[in-house]
């Protein structure tokens, strides 16, 4: 009995090095729409995807940092792209989605919500298509953009998110509860 | 197969540092005129420990240095060496060094060697100043060359031996199965074994299941060990201290016999290389222990007993490159972990609610499957339950975060110890309430303004032994440190019987400074609160204890923002106490919630003095922009909360038509212009620097009842950011 066990991790083992030799030539992107522009994250940085609501606004912060709402117990930072992009901003309405994505490294890891218009696929990308950005101008600051791929004809941008959501850091020096 | 030792590590760091807590404990309690060997006993388990699991884990320079103490404990255990205040002077200072050493190397961060060296020096000089055994004094500072002198020293005297008599120790050693589960490593023990002397080690793994029915943290193979060498049985007796109890030991003399040859070089028969024969083999052999062959010539043999030893040492070996490996990860690890230990009771509690929670739940879920009116009542009682047992699972969490204050209050006794020896001082300390519980942050940042506090009082508080006599007191001044619970709040109180804080003095001291003017009229307590002031000290000379008057106003600062405060009751020539009052935890508050606009703001009902109505009449403005209103005797700059967080003002902007809240944070009194009052709850707080960041003038966020986000003003934050 034990050496089927030991089969067993075996194989979990194996099938864990192909998991990890596909995330390694290719990647699955979450895409969604601002205005007519799409763009792609990183689906394993994908938390959940929740529709719009309320948030509670905070004091003297850029007009793209939304608020913060409850996600289930913690408090999590809403941020409008559209608004971040300098794209015109438009209404929430029922359909506008909230993406839920976590960021940082092992050390610390943040939850914070982007609002977009819409999610639209999950498409997998080969690493070899990805493109580097060209120089966008103003609109889009191109640290952002991690690379262009293009599938069916539309093309995606695919966002680095932690320099995305990266908020300026204050000191911390206040005490933390938890 | 190999573990990844790096998952231990804490627990091992953590275990390190209880046992140099307990050291320190033993060594302070040791009165010198009336040794008391148990507690010499604990001080050495503490070593001995430290040393095991430091070996196990390989940070060879914390085994090394411990190793040296422990050598020095051991004389004193066997009391062939005097408990000198000197002795236990330096093993304190080893303490330190250890507890140096420790966290170093818990944070990756360099071992101060030079600290190091010094105190092994220390402990050298006094091991060998008085040792008789040891040779002539030698100033080494480095640990290694110690130990290796020492191990030369053994096999000196194990080949000395050589050449008059065979002795040694013949020693069955019979694990039981769960030996490994106690953390003992018999490879370990068998190191220090052959320390004493020539190791001779012959494993039976007759018992040893094959590999896939083999459970990896069971012991199955027994020793049949050979010590040779003129060694005190009680030395080994000592190694296997820690085992007794997990296995059957035999140790027996080796009587002297003339050399025989013949036998099979049992070296040959290395167990992990080829189990099956050895099994053979060694069964064969195990049968038959009393056969002349198995005793072989002690210094033939040796050489090629090593590959015995080494398939072990090996094995030690990997996890010590995993280590490595892992070293970037477990600095994560190490840098973000804190654990608590939770008495298993409190953890029984929270399972028992969680399942009444549980049934509760389901209980409500069945009414409400076929809701008709009738059940109304059941569903009220229901959610009465519910709402009763969800206050109880809230207490037992909450009480999984209280730990007794002794944590912060065990530092002290040492600190007394040095400190008083350093000023000349007799001090006793007596510690009362050490089992109060409270929560585990307040803990954390409780510890700082308590050392300022007691060296304050060792310092300036408590006279010379002289002085205390000369004024009718018993020399030994007493500081008492005292917690327990009052009304929802913890109090700490440290009293003294020194010479107390003359008002004279300073009032004399303030006007001097410029603070006060030589008219004003203060109050006893208002005189000894001057000493929270920035840059305020009235020692006569500066230590470097204290009396830089920096300090007491961050205590004070500290204090409060653990949300508690400070209070100093003094009498000229009989002494001083404060009393530091802290809520229980820091995780839940009694809000005022009060609406500005849209939104909804909670105000610490412990910052809030009042809250009142005025009239734009009332309002003075100071320079054209800063508004005023006069309370009393007091004018207080007033804050409009919609102006300063950008708030679409409501209807009610006019003054008089929204509410003051006057509230006070650091001493400042402010009014908050808010539009409305809402009510007062108990608010979770929650940290808004988790995911997001700090915000000016917000302390933190909780959620109301209706799942919404409020955010938690912070007064002295709000009034730093206005003046802005």
């Amino acid at each position: 009995m034990n050496k089927n066990v030991t089969q067993e991790f075996e194989k979990k083992d194996n099938d864990h090095d192909r998991f990890s030799n596909k995330i390694d030539n290719a990647g699955q992107y979450l895409s969604f729409t601002l205005g007519k522009e799409e763009y792609g994250v990183d689906i394993l940085r994908v938390q959940e995807i929740r529709s719009w609501e309320p948030v509670s606004r905070i004091p003297n912060v850029p007009p793209y940092e939304k608020g913060v709402v409850n996600l289930r117990g913690s408090i999590v930072p809403i941020i409008d792209l559209r608004e971040r992009f300098k794209l015109k901003s438009a209404d929430y309405t029922l359909l506008t989605v909230v993406v839920v994505l976590q960021i940082g490294d092992i050390k610390k890891t943040r939850t914070m919500g982007v609002v977009v218009d819409s999610v639209s696929d999950v498409i997998t990308v080969d690493k070899a298509q990805i493109q580097s950005a060209p120089d966008f101008g103003t609109k889009i600051s191109n640290e952002f953009i991690n690379g262009l791929v293009s599938v069916n004809e539309r093309m995606v941008m695919l966002l680095d998110v932690d320099k995305l959501l990266k908020l300026e850091e204050l000191d911390q020096t206040e005490i933390s509860v938890f | 197969m190999s573990i990844d030792m790096s998952q231990f590590h804490q627990v091992f760091f953590e275990e390190c540092f209880e046992g140099l807590e307990a050291m320190e404990a033993g060594l302070l309690n040791l009165n010198i005129d009336d040794i008391d060997p148990e507690v010499i006993n604990t001080i050495f388990r503490g070593a001995h420990s430290i040393k095991g699991g430091s070996g196990t884990f390989g940070f060879n320079n914390v085994a090394d240095f411990t190793h040296i103490m422990e050598t020095l404990l051991d004389e004193m255990r066997d009391g062939r060496r005097q408990v000198t205040q000197i002795a236990i002077n330096i093993l304190l200072g080893s303490v330190d060094c250890l507890r140096e050493m420790i966290s170093s190397i818990q944070n990756e961060e360099e071992v101060d060697e030079s600290r190091v060296a010094q105190h092994t020096a220390d402990l050298d000089n006094e091991l060998n100043g008085l040792a008789e055994s040891t040779p002539p004094p030698s100033h080494k500072a480095n640990v290694e060359t110690i130990i290796t002198e020492t191990s030369e020293l053994v096999s000196n005297t194990s080949e000395a031996s050589d050449t008059n008599e065979e002795t040694g120790w013949k020693i069955a050693f019979c694990p039981y199965l769960d030996l490994l589960k106690t953390g003992n490593d018999p490879v370990r023990m068998f190191r220090e074994l052959s320390e004493l002397g020539e190791l001779t080690s012959l494993a039976n793994i007759q018992d040893v299941a094959s590999l896939f029915e083999m459970d990896p943290e069971e012991c199955n193979i027994s020793w049949d060990l050979k010590v040779m060498g003129d060694i005190p049985l009680d030395e080994i007796e000592e190694i296997f201290n820690w085992v007794e109890g997990d296995c059957e030991l035999d140790i027996q003399p080796i009587a002297t016999k003339p050399a025989k040859k013949t036998a099979p070089p049992i070296s040959e028969v290395a167990p992990e290389d080829e189990p099956e024969e050895a099994i053979e083999t060694l069964a064969k052999e195990a049968s038959q222990p009393t056969q002349p062959e198995i005793i072989v010539e002690q210094p033939e043999i040796s050489k090629e007993i090593e590959p015995i030893a080494k398939p072990p040492t090996t094995a030690t070996k990997e996890p010590n490159k995993k280590i490595q490996l892992d070293s970037d990860q477990s600095k994560l690890i190490v840098q973000v972990a804190s654990s608590i230990r939770v008495d298993t009771s409190k953890i029984d509690a929270l399972i028992n609610m969680v399942g009444e929670v549980v049934i509760t739940q389901s209980m409500l879920g069945l009414v409400g499957e076929n809701f008709t009116m009738d059940k109304v009542d059941q569903l009220k009682k229901g959610l009465a339950q519910l709402e009763r047992h969800t206050r109880d699972l809230q207490q037992s969490v909450m009480n999984v975060r209280m730990l007794p204050i002794s944590f912060v209050f065990s530092r002290f006794p040492r600190l007394v110890h040095d400190i008083s020896s350093k000023l000349g001082k007799k001090i006793e300390l007596k510690l009362v309430g050490e089992n109060t519980e409270i929560d585990k942050s307040v803990v954390e940042l409780i510890n700082d303004p308590l050392v300022h506090l007691i060296r304050n009082s060792l310092d300036h508080g408590i006279e010379m032994p002289a002085n205390r006599i000369a004024a009718g007191k018993p020399e030994t001044g007493t500081i008492e440190l005292k917690a327990y619970h009052r009304g929802g709040h913890i109090v700490i109180e440290i009293i003294d019987d020194g010479h107390g804080m003359d008002r004279n003095k300073l009032i004399a001291k303030a006007v001097e400074k410029g603070i006060i003017d030589d008219t004003t009229v203060l109050t006893d307590k208002q005189a000894y609160e001057l000493i929270f002031l920035p840059g305020f000290s009235t020692a006569e000379k500066l230590t470097d204890i204290s009396g830089r008057g920096v300090g007491m106003d961050v205590v004070r600062r500290n204090i409060e923002a653990l949300g508690g405060n400070i209070e100093i009751s003094s009498e000229l020539g009989h002494g001083t106490t404060i009393a530091i009052h802290l809520p229980l935890t820091l995780a839940i508050l009694d809000g005022q919630s009060v609406a500005v606009g849209d939104e909804t703001y909670i105000v610490p009902l412990v910052s809030i003095i009042e809250s009142i109505n005025i009239t734009e009449k009332m309002l003075n403005k100071v320079a054209g922009k800063g508004e005023t209103f006069r309370l009393r005797n007091q004018y207080i700059p007033i804050i409009r909360m919609h102006k300063i967080f950008n708030v679409q003002p409501s209807t009610k902007s006019k003054m008089g038509e929204g509410v003051i809240v006057v509230a006070e944070g650091q001493g400042v009194l402010c009014g908050l212009f808010v539009d409305d009052l809402l009510g007062q709850q108990q608010v979770v707080i929650k940290s808004l620097e988790a995911n997001y960041r700090r915000v000016d003038g917000v302390s933190g966020a909780t959620i109301l009842g209706d799942g919404s986000v409020a955010l938690i003003l912070d007064v002295p934050g709000l009034v730093r950011f206005s003046n802005r």
